[in-house]
């Protein structure tokens, strides 16, 4: 028999988006550290992988004014990471950092510094953000095009990379006798030398415990799909069911060989949601409310006003579909600062317009149903059996749980599925290591002992 | 506005293993753990337990000059009073976060989180970099005179604050007969149109404990009008540079009478004096350590006032400095850690608490509560 596959898990702090609930009553601050705090000891006491925080750096608008119907308002993630590595021992902390409205030599020391006060534990979502619309908060304003927007992306991964390596590992002797803090050789200068950057110097901050933080990427186009192969130790996907996980995994694992990676240098953790209840029925009962919850009356007028591109606030989120057509310009603009996954509005109008008509639904339903996320749902049971299915079927590698209630919303699942997990051994039930690498079984990055960059991966005993 | 319920403030500044360049060889100090958090935890909270007001954590970009014997490199220093923030109940916590490289929309939101996850502790100290070191780390800009690097501070400082106040409080509702999470009419654009950078706002941070985390900005000199007027207008702290309490005198005048003419009450701008510290149990001893130390590696020159000796005699020049309306207070940088910060809180600071000098903050205190600062409304807030 073979080997089982190991899962491997991550919170995803409530996101500023639909997804949370904020009308539950049980729902709680999403900006108080006290939140971040419960969830992330939730998360450990699960002994998950890691905790993950998002990136917005600029408040969604909608018909030209800021966007009132969603949570709104979060903190910079890694002053709230480095806060949390005060209350947690072993869990790591990822923060999202945008590659354009940063530069490399700050972002890569404040990365090398959270994994010297983590121990270990740091990780960075690396997303690119091309929007002059989010640029209009930063001097630069919105510089990059399009196009543009990998190209900098890779060359700002390669660069903080550069830097990371270029304090040989030990170059702190301190010898008091002596009176050598540290040898010049073992402080090697960096420069680099590209479209994007030219930069030189001496990097600030000493080899941190895992040489580099774990790179996670979220792209999903063929370009984002190709850095992620290239760079990241963990893609975060959105494919998280069976046959779509399945092939984006296949897809994603078959570009590691021509960049010299193994298949398990690179974990695939698509997003989630999980729903569990008594019974299969108690878990479907609870998905209605929440899907009510997260769809408000206002707000599906909102998500419909998305793709229409028009103002639709006459219209009666209990009542059928508009039968006014969409603006094709308008649905360009009228939200900015999110991201569009409707390419043709005119083909959604279209689909959904069959689809209310096909099942008899009002606006608001229509949203629910065509908003309905990939879930795990059902017994505690049922959703670690499945989702044990869907890591051995090659779906995933595991998944970055996306709660629907700050901060309690992983309770039910640590104390309920969890235990299911490691008793089919499966999943850990102590963190064998101290580093998010250790977590992930990812290989530590060789520094030269010179100082020199050094592209090479050494290999700790499995 | 609160009234101050003791006569003077005192802050100590961290960087290394202490400010003396040779402060890592002496027996006790640390010098394998400066890249740890324990190392600051542990010096933060003895200072917290020993009553001074807040930590100021030194911080640059660029590695520290000189050779194989300098302490090298240094960790973020908002980072690291992140990490101290949450094992810390009353310290106030002021990293070093400079102007010239940075986001002032990315340094608003840090500082704004460092206040709440500190419950409303969070200073910031103002730095600008000078060195053409710096800029090639960036490659955006080349080195700028300090006079323009002050011009951008000022700005910076400016739009920081106005983020600060981007939302006003109570703009989170959570309104369900309506569906609204936020009252939108709270949020502000900020729509900043300087000379260094545009920034439209608002925030993604909503407002923190202190609405305003203080703001701590250093003067040189007397004479230095750059500095005195942005620390007139803006800032909470001016920390200044003088060896001598006449200087200290007419540096503390000249920024009391431009906050005066910025339209600012009495009490509101706090001037605190730098001081370089190195305190033995008994004269003889402190001297002899400096010797030592002064031997192995020589200190930059400096305008600061400078003790060397025991205790007690620090104190009474700290007083003296007050009573001549030198002073609200003091920033002491200790030469070597944890030596002189255990004299500090074991020596100096019982002492001036006997004299009636100083008094321990409250736990539970915000560090505006420390300064008897109100905490103000926003800006944009309809009254």
């Amino acid at each position: 028999m073979p080997t089982l596959k190991q899962i491997h898990l991550a919170a995803h702090f409530p996101g500023v988006n639909n997804t949370t609930v904020w009308s539950d009553p049980e729902s709680g601050s999403q900006i108080d550290f006290a939140s971040f705090v419960h969830l992330a000891r939730t998360a450990e006491r699960g002994k998950f992988d890691f905790f993950f925080l998002a990136e917005g750096l600029r408040l969604r608008e909608h018909r030209g004014q800021i966007f009132d119907l969603d949570v709104v308002g979060r903190p910079d993630s890694l002053t709230v990471l480095a806060a949390l590595a005060a209350v947690t021992d072993r869990l790591g902390l990822a923060a999202t950092l945008n590659t354009t409205f940063n530069e490399p030599y700050e972002l890569a020391r404040q990365f090398a510094t959270l994994d010297h006060l983590s121990d270990g534990r740091a990780a960075w979502n690396a997303v690119t953000s091309p929007d002059a619309f989010t640029g209009e908060n930063f001097r630069r304003g919105g510089f990059l095009p399009y196009g543009d927007r990998y190209d900098r992306a890779a060359e700002f991964i390669r660069t903080a990379g550069e830097l990371w390596d270029t304090w040989a590992d030990g170059a702190i002797v301190a010898d008091k006798e002596s009176g050598v803090f540290a040898s010049p050789e073992a402080i090697g200068r960096f420069e680099h030398r590209g479209p994007q950057f030219s930069i030189e110097g001496t990097f600030g901050v000493p080899r941190s415990p895992q040489g580099h933080p774990v790179k996670i990427q979220a792209g999903d186009s063929d370009e984002g799909r190709e850095l992620g192969a290239q760079y990241a130790d963990v893609i975060f996907s959105r494919h998280s069911g069976l046959q779509d996980g399945q092939a984006y995994f296949a897809d994603v694992k078959r570009r590691l060989e021509k960049y010299g990676r193994q298949r398990d240098d690179l974990k695939i953790i698509p997003a989630t949601t999980v729903v569990i209840g008594d019974t299969e029925a108690e878990a479907r009962e609870k998905v209605e409310h929440i899907r009510l919850g997260q769809v408000s009356p206002q707000g599906a007028i909102a998500f419909l006003e998305q793709v229409w591109g028009r103002d639709l606030s006459a219209y009666d989120p209990d009542g059928p579909l508009p039968d006014v057509e969409p603006s094709i310009e308008g649905a360009d603009s009228i939200t900015r600062g999110r991201v569009r996954h409707e390419k043709d509005p005119m083909a959604v109008v279209t689909k959904w317009r069959q689809i209310a008509k096909a099942k008899n639904l009002t606006i608001r339903q229509l949203i629910i149903e065509v908003t309905t996320r990939t879930a795990f749902v059902g017994t505690p049971t049922q959703v670690a059996e499945r989702m044990n299915d869907y890591v051995q079927g090659d779906a995933a590698d595991g998944y970055i749980l996306v709660p629907h209630i700050t901060p309690h919303g992983l309770d039910d699942f640590v104390d309920q599925v969890v235990p299911l997990l490691q008793e089919r051994g499966v999943f850990r039930s102590e963190y064998e290591g101290t580093t998010l690498r250790d977590h992930l079984g990812l290989p530590m990055p060789a520094s030269a002992p010179t100082g020199q960059p050094s592209p090479h991966l050494i290999r700790t005993s499995a | 506005m609160t009234t101050p319920t003791r006569r003077f403030h005192v802050g100590i500044a961290l960087d290394g293993a202490g400010f003396h360049p040779a402060a890592w060889r002496e027996a006790d100090a640390d010098p394998a753990a400066l890249f740890s958090a324990g190392y600051f935890v542990d010096l933060v909270q003895r200072a917290e337990a020993g009553g001074l007001d807040f930590v100021l954590v030194e911080d640059a970009f660029g590695v520290q000059d000189g050779g194989a014997d300098r302490v090298r490199g240094r960790l973020d220093a908002l980072e690291i009073l992140a990490r101290v923030a949450p094992v810390t109940t009353t310290i106030g916590l002021i990293p070093t976060v400079t102007t010239t490289h940075t986001e002032p929309f990315h340094v608003a939101t840090k500082l704004a989180t460092l206040d709440f996850v500190s419950a409303g502790r969070a200073g910031w100290h103002v730095a600008v970099s000078t060195s053409s070191a710096d800029a090639a780390l960036f490659g955006r800009k080349l080195a700028a005179p300090v006079d323009e690097l002050l011009a951008e501070a000022d700005e910076f400082i400016d739009v920081v604050r106005r983020l600060w106040d981007s939302w006003e409080d109570g703009a989170e509702i959570r309104d369900r007969p309506t569906g609204r999470f936020i009252d939108r009419d709270k949020l502000h654009y900020v729509d900043f149109e300087g000379k260094n950078f545009n920034v439209r706002g608002p925030s993604i941070t909503p407002r923190s404990p202190q609405g305003q985390p203080l703001v701590v900005v250093d003067v040189e000199t007397v004479g230095d009008a750059a500095s005195i007027s942005i620390a007139a207008e803006r800032a909470d702290i001016a920390l200044v540079s003088a060896s001598t309490v006449d200087a200290a005198a007419a540096l503390r005048r000249e920024l009391l009478d431009a906050a005066r003419g910025h339209g600012r009450p009495d009490g509101d701008l706090a001037v605190l004096v730098d001081v370089d510290v190195l305190l033995r149990s008994t004269d003889a001893d402190a001297a002899s350590t400096r010797a030592r130390l002064d031997g192995r590696a020589q200190r930059a020159a400096s305008a600061r006032l400078s003790y060397t000796g025991a205790a007690a005699g620090l104190a009474d020049i700290l007083d003296e400095w007050v009573s001549a309306g030198a002073a609200d207070g003091f920033v002491l940088r200790p030469a070597v850690l944890p030596t002189d910060l255990a004299h500090i809180v074991d020596g100096l600071v019982p002492d001036l608490i006997r004299r009636g000098s100083l008094t321990a903050p409250s736990p539970g205190t915000t560090l505006r509560d420390h300064f008897g600062l109100a905490r103000p409304a926003s800006r944009y807030a309809v009254s």
